[in-house]
Protein backbone atom coordinates (compact mmCIF):
# COMPACT_ATOMS: atom_id res chain seq x y z
CA UNK A 1 0.00 0.00 0.00
CA UNK A 2 2.63 2.38 1.13
CA UNK A 3 4.18 1.63 -2.44
CA UNK A 4 0.92 2.60 -4.30
CA UNK A 5 0.78 6.08 -2.51
CA UNK A 6 4.41 6.48 -3.93
CA UNK A 7 3.59 5.95 -7.42
CA UNK A 8 0.52 8.22 -7.17
CA UNK A 9 1.51 11.05 -5.39
CA UNK A 10 5.19 11.19 -4.94
CA UNK A 11 6.70 9.86 -7.96
CA UNK A 12 10.87 9.99 -7.85
CA UNK A 13 13.25 12.52 -9.21
CA UNK A 14 14.73 9.88 -12.19
CA UNK A 15 10.73 9.21 -13.14
CA UNK A 16 9.77 13.10 -13.18
CA UNK A 17 13.02 13.31 -15.26
CA UNK A 18 12.22 10.47 -18.10
CA UNK A 19 8.66 12.18 -18.39
CA UNK A 20 10.02 15.77 -18.75
CA UNK A 21 12.44 14.64 -21.12
CA UNK A 22 9.60 12.42 -22.84
CA UNK A 23 7.23 15.78 -22.94
CA UNK A 24 10.42 17.77 -24.67
CA UNK A 25 10.90 14.94 -27.56
CA UNK A 26 6.75 15.70 -28.03
CA UNK A 27 7.33 19.11 -28.40
CA UNK A 28 10.04 18.51 -30.81
CA UNK A 29 7.71 15.92 -32.64
CA UNK A 30 4.65 18.89 -32.93
CA UNK A 31 7.95 21.13 -34.73
CA UNK A 32 7.91 18.47 -37.41
CA UNK A 33 4.03 18.17 -37.73
CA UNK A 34 3.81 22.02 -37.80
CA UNK A 35 5.98 21.94 -40.79
CA UNK A 36 4.06 19.43 -42.87
CA UNK A 37 1.15 20.97 -42.00
CA UNK A 38 2.49 24.88 -43.31
CA UNK A 39 3.92 22.06 -46.43
CA UNK A 40 0.27 20.80 -47.30
CA UNK A 41 -1.52 24.31 -46.83
CA UNK A 42 1.04 26.17 -48.89
CA UNK A 43 0.77 23.52 -52.10
CA UNK A 44 -3.30 22.74 -51.15
CA UNK A 45 -3.84 24.23 -54.18
CA UNK A 46 -1.93 22.89 -56.06
CA UNK A 47 -3.83 20.00 -58.09
CA UNK A 48 -2.31 19.90 -61.41
CA UNK A 49 -5.50 18.71 -62.97
CA UNK A 50 -6.04 16.18 -60.46
CA UNK A 51 -8.45 15.60 -57.92
CA UNK A 52 -9.26 18.11 -55.23
CA UNK A 53 -9.96 17.26 -51.39
CA UNK A 54 -14.38 17.63 -52.03
CA UNK A 55 -14.31 14.66 -55.02
CA UNK A 56 -11.49 12.71 -53.17
CA UNK A 57 -12.48 12.98 -49.03
CA UNK A 58 -15.86 11.47 -47.54
CA UNK A 59 -17.02 13.46 -44.88
CA UNK A 60 -18.73 10.11 -42.73
CA UNK A 61 -15.48 7.99 -42.90
CA UNK A 62 -13.07 10.85 -41.75
CA UNK A 63 -15.74 11.08 -38.61
CA UNK A 64 -15.46 7.60 -37.94
CA UNK A 65 -12.04 7.93 -37.96
CA UNK A 66 -11.82 10.53 -35.93
CA UNK A 67 -14.27 8.73 -32.92
CA UNK A 68 -11.78 5.81 -33.09
CA UNK A 69 -8.82 8.08 -32.59
CA UNK A 70 -10.46 10.20 -29.69
CA UNK A 71 -12.11 7.19 -27.77
CA UNK A 72 -8.35 5.17 -28.01
CA UNK A 73 -7.37 8.70 -26.30
CA UNK A 74 -9.62 8.21 -23.44
CA UNK A 75 -9.01 4.78 -22.74
CA UNK A 76 -5.26 5.04 -23.07
CA UNK A 77 -5.80 7.55 -20.16
CA UNK A 78 -7.94 5.07 -18.05
CA UNK A 79 -5.72 2.63 -18.30
CA UNK A 80 -2.67 4.49 -16.69
CA UNK A 81 -5.26 6.20 -14.08
CA UNK A 82 -6.02 1.95 -13.60
CA UNK A 83 -2.12 1.56 -13.17
CA UNK A 84 -1.12 4.61 -10.70
CA UNK A 85 -3.95 2.78 -8.47
CA UNK A 86 -2.32 -0.78 -8.90
CA UNK A 87 -4.88 -2.36 -10.66
CA UNK A 88 -3.81 -4.78 -13.16
CA UNK A 89 -6.94 -6.27 -14.60
CA UNK A 90 -8.63 -2.51 -15.37
CA UNK A 91 -5.13 -1.43 -16.50
CA UNK A 92 -4.99 -4.42 -19.43
CA UNK A 93 -8.83 -3.83 -20.26
CA UNK A 94 -8.47 -0.56 -20.96
CA UNK A 95 -4.79 -0.91 -22.59
CA UNK A 96 -6.65 -3.79 -24.96
CA UNK A 97 -9.50 -1.45 -25.89
CA UNK A 98 -7.04 1.40 -26.72
CA UNK A 99 -5.08 -0.59 -28.87
CA UNK A 100 -7.75 -2.47 -30.68
CA UNK A 101 -9.14 1.21 -31.49
CA UNK A 102 -5.55 2.05 -32.73
CA UNK A 103 -5.73 -0.71 -34.76
CA UNK A 104 -9.14 -0.30 -36.31
CA UNK A 105 -8.35 3.30 -36.98
CA UNK A 106 -4.86 2.57 -38.88
CA UNK A 107 -6.91 0.20 -40.95
CA UNK A 108 -8.89 2.59 -42.37
CA UNK A 109 -6.12 5.05 -42.98
CA UNK A 110 -4.41 1.93 -44.66
CA UNK A 111 -7.79 1.22 -46.21
CA UNK A 112 -8.35 5.39 -47.69
CA UNK A 113 -4.80 5.71 -48.89
CA UNK A 114 -4.73 2.07 -51.03
CA UNK A 115 -8.23 3.20 -52.36
CA UNK A 116 -6.83 6.55 -53.10
CA UNK A 117 -3.58 4.94 -55.16
CA UNK A 118 -6.08 2.65 -56.71
CA UNK A 119 -8.26 5.44 -57.90
CA UNK A 120 -5.66 7.15 -59.58
CA UNK A 121 -4.79 9.46 -57.07
CA UNK A 122 -1.64 8.52 -56.09
CA UNK A 123 1.12 10.79 -54.12
CA UNK A 124 2.51 11.19 -57.29
CA UNK A 125 -0.23 13.02 -59.55
CA UNK A 126 0.10 16.52 -57.47
CA UNK A 127 1.37 18.65 -54.76
CA UNK A 128 -1.67 18.92 -53.27
CA UNK A 129 -1.68 14.74 -52.96
CA UNK A 130 2.21 14.41 -52.11
CA UNK A 131 1.75 17.03 -49.15
CA UNK A 132 -1.63 15.35 -47.96
CA UNK A 133 -0.07 11.76 -48.38
CA UNK A 134 3.52 13.00 -46.10
CA UNK A 135 1.28 14.86 -43.51
CA UNK A 136 -1.43 11.99 -42.65
CA UNK A 137 1.24 9.32 -43.30
CA UNK A 138 3.68 10.41 -40.38
CA UNK A 139 0.74 10.65 -38.31
CA UNK A 140 0.00 6.89 -39.22
CA UNK A 141 3.33 5.65 -39.01
CA UNK A 142 3.50 6.98 -35.58
CA UNK A 143 0.12 5.44 -34.81
CA UNK A 144 2.08 2.30 -35.92
CA UNK A 145 5.06 2.94 -34.06
CA UNK A 146 2.24 3.68 -31.02
CA UNK A 147 0.51 0.17 -31.05
CA UNK A 148 4.08 -1.70 -31.71
CA UNK A 149 5.20 -0.25 -28.39
CA UNK A 150 1.63 -0.43 -26.99
CA UNK A 151 2.12 -4.68 -27.77
CA UNK A 152 5.87 -4.30 -25.33
CA UNK A 153 3.81 -2.66 -22.58
CA UNK A 154 1.25 -5.39 -22.51
CA UNK A 155 3.56 -8.09 -22.39
CA UNK A 156 6.14 -6.71 -19.95
CA UNK A 157 2.69 -6.16 -17.48
CA UNK A 158 2.06 -9.86 -18.44
CA UNK A 159 5.92 -10.74 -17.45
CA UNK A 160 6.12 -8.42 -14.21
CA UNK A 161 3.10 -6.94 -13.63
CA UNK A 162 2.57 -3.43 -12.50
CA UNK A 163 5.89 -1.89 -10.98
CA UNK A 164 7.39 1.58 -11.09
CA UNK A 165 8.73 0.88 -14.22
CA UNK A 166 5.69 -0.45 -16.15
CA UNK A 167 3.39 2.87 -14.66
CA UNK A 168 6.34 4.99 -16.26
CA UNK A 169 6.16 3.33 -19.29
CA UNK A 170 2.39 4.02 -19.79
CA UNK A 171 2.44 7.69 -18.71
CA UNK A 172 4.81 8.00 -21.39
CA UNK A 173 2.79 5.91 -23.83
CA UNK A 174 -0.54 7.81 -22.97
CA UNK A 175 1.21 11.24 -23.49
CA UNK A 176 2.28 10.29 -27.30
CA UNK A 177 -1.29 8.70 -27.39
CA UNK A 178 -2.65 12.27 -26.24
CA UNK A 179 -0.42 14.24 -28.41
CA UNK A 180 -1.15 11.99 -31.66
CA UNK A 181 -5.11 12.71 -31.31
CA UNK A 182 -4.01 16.54 -30.62
CA UNK A 183 -2.41 15.76 -33.98
CA UNK A 184 -5.25 14.04 -35.32
CA UNK A 185 -7.42 16.56 -34.58
CA UNK A 186 -5.56 19.28 -36.77
CA UNK A 187 -5.58 17.15 -39.35
CA UNK A 188 -9.22 16.92 -39.25
CA UNK A 189 -10.38 20.29 -39.23
CA UNK A 190 -7.47 21.58 -41.55
CA UNK A 191 -7.26 18.49 -44.24
CA UNK A 192 -10.76 17.26 -43.94
CA UNK A 193 -13.22 19.66 -42.87
CA UNK A 194 -11.69 22.50 -45.03
CA UNK A 195 -10.57 20.84 -47.49
CA UNK A 196 -14.14 19.57 -48.53
CA UNK A 197 -14.91 23.71 -48.79
CA UNK B 1 -12.20 0.99 -2.24
CA UNK B 2 -12.56 -1.36 -4.97
CA UNK B 3 -14.18 1.66 -7.35
CA UNK B 4 -12.53 4.11 -6.03
CA UNK B 5 -10.63 4.91 -9.86
CA UNK B 6 -14.04 5.74 -11.86
CA UNK B 7 -14.72 7.50 -8.77
CA UNK B 8 -12.01 9.59 -8.82
CA UNK B 9 -11.49 13.50 -9.39
CA UNK B 10 -9.07 12.31 -11.86
CA UNK B 11 -11.79 9.97 -14.00
CA UNK B 12 -14.26 13.01 -13.50
CA UNK B 13 -11.68 15.14 -15.57
CA UNK B 14 -10.96 12.34 -17.91
CA UNK B 15 -14.54 11.93 -18.70
CA UNK B 16 -15.35 15.72 -19.00
CA UNK B 17 -12.72 16.21 -21.72
CA UNK B 18 -13.61 13.72 -23.28
CA UNK B 19 -17.51 14.58 -23.53
CA UNK B 20 -16.87 18.07 -24.13
CA UNK B 21 -13.80 16.66 -27.29
CA UNK B 22 -16.65 14.96 -29.03
CA UNK B 23 -18.89 18.17 -28.37
CA UNK B 24 -16.52 20.47 -30.66
CA UNK B 25 -15.73 17.64 -33.08
CA UNK B 26 -19.00 16.83 -33.84
CA UNK B 27 -20.17 20.50 -33.99
CA UNK B 28 -17.63 21.30 -36.29
CA UNK B 29 -18.59 17.76 -38.69
CA UNK B 30 -22.17 18.62 -38.40
CA UNK B 31 -21.92 22.51 -39.50
CA UNK B 32 -19.33 21.41 -42.38
CA UNK B 33 -21.89 18.69 -43.32
CA UNK B 34 -24.70 20.99 -43.79
CA UNK B 35 -22.62 23.46 -45.83
CA UNK B 36 -21.37 20.69 -48.11
CA UNK B 37 -25.05 18.93 -48.26
CA UNK B 38 -27.07 21.78 -48.77
CA UNK B 39 -27.04 23.07 -52.67
CA UNK B 40 -27.36 26.70 -51.28
CA UNK B 41 -24.33 26.48 -49.26
CA UNK B 42 -25.50 28.71 -46.51
CA UNK B 43 -22.29 29.28 -45.02
CA UNK B 44 -19.47 31.54 -46.28
CA UNK B 45 -15.95 30.89 -46.55
CA UNK B 46 -14.87 32.48 -44.21
CA UNK B 47 -17.53 31.49 -41.41
CA UNK B 48 -16.61 27.92 -41.93
CA UNK B 49 -12.80 28.10 -41.72
CA UNK B 50 -13.04 30.32 -38.61
CA UNK B 51 -15.76 28.50 -37.05
CA UNK B 52 -13.52 24.91 -37.85
CA UNK B 53 -10.13 26.56 -36.44
CA UNK B 54 -11.84 27.95 -33.57
CA UNK B 55 -13.19 24.34 -32.27
CA UNK B 56 -10.17 22.49 -32.82
CA UNK B 57 -7.90 24.97 -31.00
CA UNK B 58 -10.83 24.74 -28.05
CA UNK B 59 -10.06 21.34 -28.35
CA UNK B 60 -6.51 21.45 -27.84
CA UNK B 61 -6.62 23.63 -24.92
CA UNK B 62 -9.31 20.81 -23.16
CA UNK B 63 -7.22 17.99 -24.15
CA UNK B 64 -4.40 19.54 -22.68
CA UNK B 65 -6.11 20.62 -19.53
CA UNK B 66 -8.66 17.17 -19.29
CA UNK B 67 -5.97 14.63 -20.67
CA UNK B 68 -2.75 15.96 -20.13
CA UNK B 69 -3.37 17.50 -16.58
CA UNK B 70 -1.24 20.83 -17.62
CA UNK B 71 -2.91 22.73 -15.04
CA UNK B 72 -1.65 20.61 -12.01
CA UNK B 73 1.52 21.12 -12.55
CA UNK B 74 3.91 22.24 -10.04
CA UNK B 75 6.33 25.18 -10.32
CA UNK B 76 8.73 26.19 -12.35
CA UNK B 77 6.08 23.89 -14.72
CA UNK B 78 8.57 23.38 -16.84
CA UNK B 79 6.21 21.23 -19.29
CA UNK B 80 4.12 24.13 -19.91
CA UNK B 81 6.99 26.53 -20.43
CA UNK B 82 8.20 24.08 -23.11
CA UNK B 83 4.76 23.98 -24.72
CA UNK B 84 4.45 28.34 -25.00
CA UNK B 85 7.90 27.95 -26.58
CA UNK B 86 6.81 25.47 -29.00
CA UNK B 87 3.68 27.27 -29.30
CA UNK B 88 5.19 30.01 -30.69
CA UNK B 89 8.09 28.28 -33.14
CA UNK B 90 4.49 26.82 -34.27
CA UNK B 91 2.97 30.02 -35.30
CA UNK B 92 6.23 31.55 -36.28
CA UNK B 93 6.85 28.06 -38.98
CA UNK B 94 3.00 27.92 -40.31
CA UNK B 95 1.85 31.70 -40.41
CA UNK B 96 5.19 32.42 -41.85
CA UNK B 97 5.28 29.75 -44.41
CA UNK B 98 1.92 30.99 -45.54
CA UNK B 99 2.92 34.62 -45.98
CA UNK B 100 6.10 34.18 -47.61
CA UNK B 101 4.37 31.91 -49.95
CA UNK B 102 1.09 33.65 -51.05
CA UNK B 103 3.30 36.76 -51.62
CA UNK B 104 5.48 34.51 -53.93
CA UNK B 105 2.41 33.10 -56.00
CA UNK B 106 1.38 36.73 -55.83
CA UNK B 107 4.30 38.50 -57.23
CA UNK B 108 4.80 36.00 -59.86
CA UNK B 109 0.93 36.07 -60.90
CA UNK B 110 2.42 38.07 -64.10
CA UNK B 111 4.48 35.16 -65.44
CA UNK B 112 2.55 31.98 -64.37
CA UNK B 113 -0.76 31.96 -65.93
CA UNK B 114 -3.39 29.58 -64.37
CA UNK B 115 -2.36 30.17 -60.78
CA UNK B 116 -5.40 29.29 -58.63
CA UNK B 117 -3.85 32.37 -55.56
CA UNK B 118 -6.46 31.81 -53.27
CA UNK B 119 -5.45 32.51 -49.65
CA UNK B 120 -5.26 29.73 -46.91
Amino acid sequence: MTKVSLVHKEIDKETATSLLGFWVYMMTDCIMFASLFAVFIVLKNNIADGRNGAELFSLPFVLTQTLILLTSSFTSGLAMLAAQRTKLKDTFIWLGITGVLGASFLALEVNEFVNLDHSGSSWRISGFLSSYFTLVGTHGLHIMVGLLWLVGILVYMYKKGLNETSVKRLTMFSIFWHFLDVVWIFIFSVVYLLGVN
Amino acid sequence: MENSMYRSKAFKAYSTGFVLSLVFTLVAWGIVNRHVTNEHQPYSHLFIHILVLSLAILQLVVQLIFFLHLGREKKPRWNLQALLATILVIIILVIGSIWIMNNLNYSMMNTVPSQEDRPF
